[in-house]
């Protein structure tokens, strides 16, 4: 079979019941799964990474919940832009679990345009992560102590990260 | 309180200082010497119990804003009861690189701190994007160029993650020993420019006599000092020289005796003790809350190091001690990095002694660059060259994160592939980022030259926080 255009690894599970099946007797994912049962709407077991999609508008729940559920350390938050696919930009939040020595992704689509939910008042350190994804980015963060630029001057026209700003810049 | 009395006060802490040891003797001098600010603000206990609001790292407009906007902290002197604005850096030679910080100062004493950043963005996300996935290695040296084997690391472990690749053990016992290297390598620098910081210049020029012989093994090993790009997709890039592993050996040998030599500068000098003992505590609520990763969070007394919880490149058949600290503030970080020190020196050994024969890379001729001698000889090795040139090698579709222990704490790499021969995304996640974060917590209520002994103590590299 062809790895490229057959991606997943042989015991990869997709979509949110798969996923549950999959990973039955995993106590460490079981945990998260449960946990954010009612904010998912789908679900990737992939390469050993747990990755659950939340919808953009449940996302302060659901990092209380993955926090509850012992997902206690926030490592890292990001976007992708999937564009021109909509909604455009996938955010993708990493949780680390400091006693399971598990590592959680959670992931919302944001479409242009929308905004999302800060996480500042779950985890203090998601301030500098949400302000380069909205300096590189151009995605809004609701309730964001002060969503500034970060990286770029602030009088910086567009947003570097995107898919459809040039890689060596506007001329 | 009278003039006389504050003077006595300070004297008679600053002699007990040196003398107790432990929680008990929390340097609270900067509080008590400015009279501004309560005492009970700086107990650690109730530094603990902040609320997330309150440990957000301001921006430099708030710090402003807070200043102009009548700050007053007590009493009705008109001159005292003004806040002032410093601000340090992006020149400033203590500040590790081109960080600039904001601080608001009520007499010396921290009153809030803001970061000011990105003057060393160079968009290596961005550029990541436009390269075939092994043109990324030498992008990843530039990142945190104090550790360039363990960037190197952490990007060719996402990538091979991608692929499913299997790395020959030969491959990560190397990559285990070279991995230390840089952080013995990047620990000898955080001291030496730390000591220099806190007046001592002497030690600077002892870790740098050191730190030369690593920078000669490293070249022996891939002909760059610096930016190695050593460690790649599928393996390491070439078999180490004949006599290099002698050479390690007798360095390892030796730099055991070259520690004590620092510590015999450090440990008891009267004035190292004061300037770190009790400075820039952080707990370890605070720590997690505030992302902390490595050293820092360990000193805080959180247990946790992903080499030896999640590990990655063999290093579940080590045994080593991670030096954990119930204290939480400068001088645990120094006492602790000084111990890793020692750890990864027996680290370093048992890869030495361990290390087994074989390939240096996986068996993958399409996405490994073949050997010369092979790519003279045959045809098929010949066309692989060619297409890994100028094509690149396709990796499957997906996400993933790959994590290691840098010499600065956890390094992420996220890579996330749509199945072409370039990276979709690329996104490093480095400890220096998220620790220069706590950097407000640990440094209010201490004194300006407080902060050049905590910024030295969370050990940031500018081209990694900036990227």
């Amino acid at each position: 079979m062809d790895p490229i255009a057959n991606p997943a690894t042989p015991e990869a599970a997709f979509g949110v019941e798969a996923v549950k099946l999959a990973l039955a007797d995993h106590a460490a994912s079981n945990a998260a799964i449960n946990a954010l049962e009612p904010f998912m709407t789908d679900a990737k077991w992939d390469r050993g990474e747990l990755t659950l999609t939340v919808a953009p508008e449940t996302i302060v729940d659901a990092s209380n919940a993955a926090k509850a559920a012992g997902y206690n350390f926030f490592e890292d938050l990001t976007a992708v832009d999937w564009y021109p696919t909509e909604p455009r930009f996938q955010v993708s939040y990493s949780l680390l679990s400091h006693t399971f020595k598990q590592r959680l992704r959670v992931v919302a689509r944001v479409a242009e345009g929308e905004s999302i939910a800060s996480i500042t008042g779950v985890w203090p350190a998601a301030n500098f992560y949400e302000r380069e994804v909205f300096d590189l980015f151009g995605v809004n963060f609701t309730g964001h102590p002060r969503l500034t630029r970060i990286m770029m001057p602030d009088n910086w026209n567009g947003h570097p990260l995107r898919k459809d700003y040039p890689v060596e810049g506007y001329r | 309180m009278s003039e006389t009395s504050f003077i006595e006060e300070e004297v008679v802490t600053k002699n007990k200082t040196p003398m107790t040891h432990g929680a008990g003797s929390r340097d609270t001098t900067g509080t008590t010497l400015a009279g501004f600010r309560p005492a009970e603000d700086l107990i650690p206990s109730k530094v603990g119990t902040q609320t997330a609001e309150d440990m957000i790292i301001p921006g430099v407009e708030d710090v402003v804003e807070e200043s102009l906007g009548g700050h007053k902290p007590h009493g009705s002197d008109p001159v005292s009861d003004q806040t002032m604005i410093l601000n340090m850096g992006p020149q400033h030679p203590s500040t590790h690189g081109v960080l600039r910080l904001v601080i608001e100062v009520d007499g010396e004493t921290i009153v809030s701190l803001a970061p000011d950043i990105g003057y060393l963005h160079t968009g290596i996300e961005k550029t990541c994007e436009a390269k075939f996935y092994q043109q990324v290695v030498p992008l990843t040296d530039r990142i945190d160029y104090l550790c360039p084997m363990t960037n190197n690391t952490a990007y060719a472990l996402a990538v091979e993650k991608l692929l499913q690749l299997e790395i020959p053990e030969r491959a990560q016992y190397l990559r285990v020993l070279f991995n230390e290297l840089t952080r013995i390598q990047s620990h000898l620098v955080w001291l030496g420019t730390h000591a220099m910081d806190i007046g001592a210049l002497t030690v600077f020029l002892y870790c740098f006599r050191e730190r030369e012989e690593l920078m000669r093994i490293f070249e022996a090993v891939s002909g760059q000092r610096m930016m190695t790009s050593y460690v790649r997709v599928g393996g390491v890039s070439l078999e180490p020289p004949i006599d290099l592993f002698k050479t390690i050996r007798s360095f390892l040998k030796t730099f055991p005796s070259k520690i004590e030599e620092y510590e015999g500068l450090l440990q008891n000098n009267p004035i190292w003790i004061s300037r770190l003992k009790g400075v820039g505590y952080i707990s370890a609520a605070d720590a997690i809350a505030l992302g902390v990763t490595g050293p820092p969070l360990r000193a805080s007394g959180v247990d946790f190091d992903v080499r030896r919880d999640m590990p990655y490149s063999g290093y579940e058949k080590f045994k080593f001690n991670v030096p954990v600290s119930n204290d939480g503030d400068v001088w645990a970080r120094y006492i602790l990095r000084m111990q890793e020190m020692r750890e990864s020196v027996s680290i370093c050994l048992q890869a030495l002694d361990g290390l087994p024969e074989g390939r240096i890379t996986a068996d993958a001729p399409k996405i490994i660059l073949p050997d010369r001698e092979q790519m003279k000889t045959q045809m098929e090795s010949l066309i692989h060259h060619f297409k890994i040139v100028t094509e690149g090698f396709q990796v499957p579709a997906g996400e993933v994160t790959s994590s290691v222990e840098a010499p600065h704490g956890m390094m992420n790499y996220y890579v996330v592939s749509d199945g072409t021969a370039k990276p979709y995304r690329v996104h490093m996640r480095n400890a220096d980022y998220s620790n220069l974060q706590a950097l407000e917590t640990m440094c209010k209520g201490k004194l300006i030259a407080d902060v050049v002994a905590i910024i030295g103590s969370i050990d940031i590299v500018l081209g990694a926080i900036d990227r």
